[in-house]
């Protein structure tokens, strides 16, 4: 068995003639919380992409334990165990909170869909079973009492728990979360990491995370890379990062050329 | 305590449905059995058009697949001999026979799986360009059924169809259509095909096989519209593919939209009004006394006065009657309105 939940081997993706990922290589440890930053158009989400198998790299490979699950079906990716939240929160808007997590669950529900059309009993145990389940990510959440509220009514920081908490139901090993604390206030931000801290240690899960908040970062990440224009320019503790010159050139500008 | 009520409600509805027969006259019974069988199409086309969210337009197709199976496999192979005018018919036409229940489930499985086929190159398209893909479906469905005279007898259409189909199976067929479609929605496929209307790419992000959720929505569909056009075709005891043209979809269409896409009783209560109101308003047609003013017979009046309902209906209530949402819900969210507002 591998140390390493997910790796990542020499990754290149072209978009036409643009490259938005030159030769990235980056190991994520088991059990730990993996940072991905860098300036906007870094390429940060082309690599979640990439790992989620939404896109499929020109060159390399991505391995999920020892696993190669380089262009894996999205869906397929899920069942090996990984799960993402979006840059974007995109909740189901029609449905409610309650149906929304239950969305996460749908591989947990193991009836058939005769077994639905004729309410046998498996669609009522399976049905009881995930609902308690769901029940409960709430209670972590601590968004329970709007179960039945509609998903875009709640404000924007529940929103995002909701969608953590829809990742975390379809039962991943490593979670991918595209910028949790944006748009978050410093409470709002801090509840996260709280939650975040917790859930990794109940639920066993590996993290990796994109982020701009460096306070946000500095707390959440055993390791960051640093990403700039597709290249890495540094990986290491979150601590160092900030203190280095060329992560310091990638987000103010490069003083000594201006 | 719900349950009860549920229980109750159908119970009476069978009764309703059974000792309908010596209720009404034969002109009540008919619109009855029309708003019925329209009931089962809308029903089922509310689930991939409305529930699923994508935007087909291949219903005619399904329901002509389904009632020309249908009949063909009720009327008996001497008057078959009689009727086809234009060509014998094919061997396999005069062999195949079932009776009605048999054959409206042959009708429907048929359909199933032409559905089942098409899913494979449609589902491929999202959005408007699943829209054109399907309705090509549909005419073509329409041409098939004028062109090969040995199983159709072409535009001459099929007539003295065992008119087997009354009020009864009408009923009891549209309410197990209800039934079904609810049961679908209210379980994690149907979760999942709301969740490909809300947002197809999150929902296979969160390990939705939404192909096959699509396709599941589609048979189903496509099932319960072959019943649907073989009840049609035992009721209008004839069929011409005429009768299976874009039109019907549209008029589908219309019961769906004003119903609320994506809501079961909606649909049922779009059915009665417009299904219904078609031959309420038809007093329009004749010569009314307005103030001691004869105004004429203006025959279509009927329909200028229909399609004004219809808009006004659609300016007062955009997503439809019910919205997305059932009967019961909007029941709640009242109480909780009149609760709030007596406070």
């Amino acid at each position: 068995m591998s140390r390493y939940i997910l790796r990542v081997e020499n990754l290149t993706m072209d978009f036409g003639g643009v490259r938005a990922i030159d030769n990235l290589t980056f190991k994520v440890p088991k059990g730990s919380t993996y940072g991905l930053i860098g300036p906007n158009g870094a390429g940060k989400t082309t690599v979640f992409n990439i790992i989620t198998g939404n896109l499929k790299p020109t060159k390399g490979k991505v391995y999920l334990e020892d696993e190669d699950i380089t262009g894996i079906k999205p869906n397929k990716a899920v069942y090996k165990g990984i799960a993402r939240t979006f840059q974007n929160i995109r909740l189901f808007k029609s449905m409610s909170v309650l149906d929304n997590i239950l969305i996460g669950f749908d591989r947990a529900a193991k009836y058939t869909y005769f077994e639905a059309i004729f309410r046998l009993p498996r669609f009522f145990k399976y049905e009881k079973e995930i609902r308690q389940k769901a029940y409960e990510l709430m209670e972590i959440f601590g968004i329970r009492e709007f179960a039945k509220y509609n998903a875009t009514a709640l404000s924007y920081g529940n929103q995002r728990k909701v969608e953590i908490a829809r990742a975390l139901a379809t039962n991943p090993k490593l979670l991918l979360l595209d910028e949790p604390a944006a748009g978050m206030n410093p409470k709002e931000t801090d509840e996260l990491a709280d939650i975040i801290f917790k859930i990794k240690k109940d639920f066993n899960l590996s993290i990796l995370l994109i982020e701009h908040d460096m306070k946000f970062v500095n707390k959440m990440c055993d390791l960051v890379t640093v990403l700039d224009y597709g290249e890495k320019i540094f990986e290491g503790k979150p601590s160092e990062a900030i203190r280095d010159p060329k992560v310091i050139a990638a987000y103010l500008g490069d003083f000594t050329h201006a | 305590m719900k349950k009860v009520i549920y229980l109750i409600l159908t119970l009476a509805y069978l009764a309703f449905v059974y000792y309908a027969k010596d209720m009404f006259d034969a002109y009540t019974l008919s619109i009855l059995s029309n708003i019925g069988i329209f009931a089962i199409l809308a029903l089922s086309y509310n689930l991939i058009n409305g529930t699923t969210g994508q935007f087909s337009l291949e219903p005619n197709g399904f329901v002509a697949i389904g009632a020309y199976i249908t009949a063909l496999l009720l009327i008996p192979a001497e008057t078959k001999l009689d009727m086809f005018a234009l060509t014998d018919p094919a061997p396999i036409v005069l062999k195949m026979h079932a009776d009605f229940l048999p054959a409206l489930l042959i009708g429907g499985v048929a359909a199933a799986f032409v559905a089942l086929l098409l899913s494979f190159p449609v589902f491929r398209v999202r959005g408007d360009y699943l829209a054109i893909v399907t309705l090509g479906f549909g005419f073509i469905i329409r041409i098939l059924a004028i062109n090969n005279p040995e199983y159709t007898n072409g535009a001459m259409g099929l007539n003295d169809i065992p008119s087997y189909a009354d009020f009864t199976w009408i009923g009891t067929i549209a309410l197990i259509t209800f039934v079904t479609m609810l049961h679908i929605v209210y379980s994690k496929f149907g979760r999942g095909m709301k969740a490909i209307r809300d947002d197809e790419d999150a929902a296979i992000a969160m390990g939705l096989n939404t192909f096959k959720l699509k396709t599941f929505a589609f048979m189903t569909s496509a099932f319960f519209e072959g019943v649907g056009g073989g009840l049609l075709a035992s009721f209008l005891t004839t069929i011409t593919p005429d009768q299976f043209s874009f039109l019907l979809t549209f008029q589908l269409l219309i019961i769906i939209v004003l119903g609320g896409l994506g809501s079961m009783s909606g649909t049922l209560v779009a059915t009665i009004l417009v299904m219904g109101g078609m031959e309420w308003l038809r007093f329009l047609d004749e010569d009314m006394v307005i103030f001691g003013i004869h105004t004429g017979a203006h025959p279509g009046m009927r329909m200028v006065v229909f399609s004004i309902l219809l808009i006004l209906m659609m300016l007062f209530a955009r997503r439809g009657l019910f919205g997305d949402k059932e009967l019961p819900e909007i029941i709640e969210e009242l109480k909780e309105k009149f609760k709030k507002s007596s406070k």
